[in-house]
């Protein structure tokens, strides 16, 4: 599945659409981002509650493949331009972390 | 909306040093004019034309527990409830700051959220201040007057980061300053531009960036601030982080995982879960560490860019 898939088969709103499109290579699902430094790999999609600059940061070092804020939180004006100039995907999306989790996980056929 | 005009990005180097040099906790207003959750909008109304304000913290005790804003008083004169009390009208959902984050979060939430004030909390969590536009511009001007003063005396040395390239390797470097999140990153995000327009190996790239930035985040949360130097030879990275202090008290403590001791806004961000050290450790395949306190840290990780041995990092 690539990345431009994801609002097919996710409830979701894309915030910023100018990325790369390339195969998913699986999600990681985490508020913690020194643990996502940890534990997430290249090609991944983060799903996660943290609506800030450093999110973008983060996925940039690791590069994920694309960022999805739950619950519906408000995103940063600053936090979509870094995501702009990182070319990452960045979705809202109003289910939570575990409806998102669950619904990519039967997508992406249990990866990550 | 009050917003404050200043780039904290790319805005002058001497400008942002002193506005990284400030705390929230240095700028507030400590005379506090606050309210009982029973006391009525009328006398809140008397107390903010008395006082020339336009919101007033809602207390029990020393807790915060709503604001009344101009706003709820217009609100109130319309729809003839201005004899009913503070708690039943007031904002309850209010963005607060806390008195040790940096200036820098005062100056982006005035501009993200567009509010004109944010009570500021003590470490306990008491309300010990309120900040506005007014009272940052204030300090910004008392601060910046003395920055003009030391310019003009000559004592403002400016220190170029120096950056050498030879044909095969190269050595750049980036200050970084105390919780200074906005900028975060910058040294990490410029290594990782140098390793792919080196053509590395695109999992090495990754371990060398996180390595990185895990030594920089270390900085930003703990240290007083400090430099992080690289030097990109053809076969491997060299990052030195070097900070000038407070030292880590147990160094075998400080490369636990888990172990930390970052305050409570910083665990919001998603930081400061003790995983900072061992993360760049592990993402490494030399590691060193040497610290004093009221010396400072330094670390030396060295990434080798064969792309073989992904020590440690999980696949």
């Amino acid at each position: 599945m690539n990345i431009s898939e994801l609002p097919r088969v996710l409830t979701l709103t894309p915030v910023q659409e100018a990325f790369d499109d390339r195969p998913i290579a699986g999600a990681y699902t985490s508020d913690l981002l020194s643990d996502v430094m940890a534990r997430a790999s290249a090609d991944y999609v983060l799903i996660t509650i943290q609506a800030h600059r450093n999110t973008v940061a983060v996925a940039s070092m690791l590069n994920l493949a694309a960022i999805i804020i739950c619950n519906d939180r408000p995103i940063p004006d600053d936090m979509v331009e870094a995501a702009r100039e990182e070319r990452i995907a960045l979705h809202v999306s109003g289910q939570t972390q575990f409806q998102v989790s669950g619904i990519l996980y039967a997508a992406l056929g249990s990866k990550g | 909306m009050e917003s404050i005009p200043i780039d904290l990005n790319s805005g002058p180097k001497a400008v942002l040093e002193l506005i990284y040099r400030l705390k929230v906790g240095d700028v507030m207003s400590r005379d506090l004019a606050t309210a009982a959750p029973d006391a009525s909008l009328r006398d809140i109304r008397s107390l903010m034309r008395d006082r020339g304000i336009s919101g007033v913290p809602v207390v029990e005790g020393t807790r915060l527990i709503g604001l009344v804003t101009i706003e709820n008083i217009l609100e109130a004169l319309d729809g003839g409830w201005i004899d009913q009390s503070a708690q039943e009208h007031m904002t309850r959902s209010v963005i607060v700051l806390e008195a040790d984050m940096p200036l820098t979060f005062a100056i982006t939430y005035l501009n993200r959220y567009g509010y004109r004030r944010f009570p500021v909390l003590d470490k306990n969590g008491a309300l010990s201040g309120i900040v506005s536009a007014k009272d940052i511009i204030r300090a910004l001007l008392v601060e910046m007057n003395h920055e003009v003063e030391r310019l003009e005396e000559g004592l403002a040395k400016a220190e170029p980061a120096p950056e050498n390239t030879s044909a095969h390797s190269k050595s750049f470097s980036f200050p970084t300053r105390h919780w200074d999140f906005e900028t975060a990153g910058r040294a990490s995000a410029a290594l990782k531009s140098e390793l792919k327009k080196r053509g590395v190996d695109p999992a090495v790239q990754r371990r060398a960036s996180v390595t990185s930035y895990e030594l920089e985040l270390n900085q930003v949360i703990h240290s007083d601030g400090g430099v992080m130097e690289f030097e990109v030879g053809p076969d491997k990275t060299v990052i030195t982080a070097r900070d000038t202090g407070p030292g880590i008290a147990n160094l075998e403590s400080a490369l636990t995982e888990g172990f930390s001791t970052a305050n409570e806004w910083i665990r919001s961000l998603g930081f400061g879960a003790g995983l900072n050290l061992p993360n760049a450790r592990k993402s490494s395949n030399e590691f060193s560490i040497e610290s004093a306190i009221g010396k400072g840290t330094t670390v030396i990780a060295v990434i080798l860019h064969t792309p073989k041995t992904e020590p440690g990092s999980p696949v």
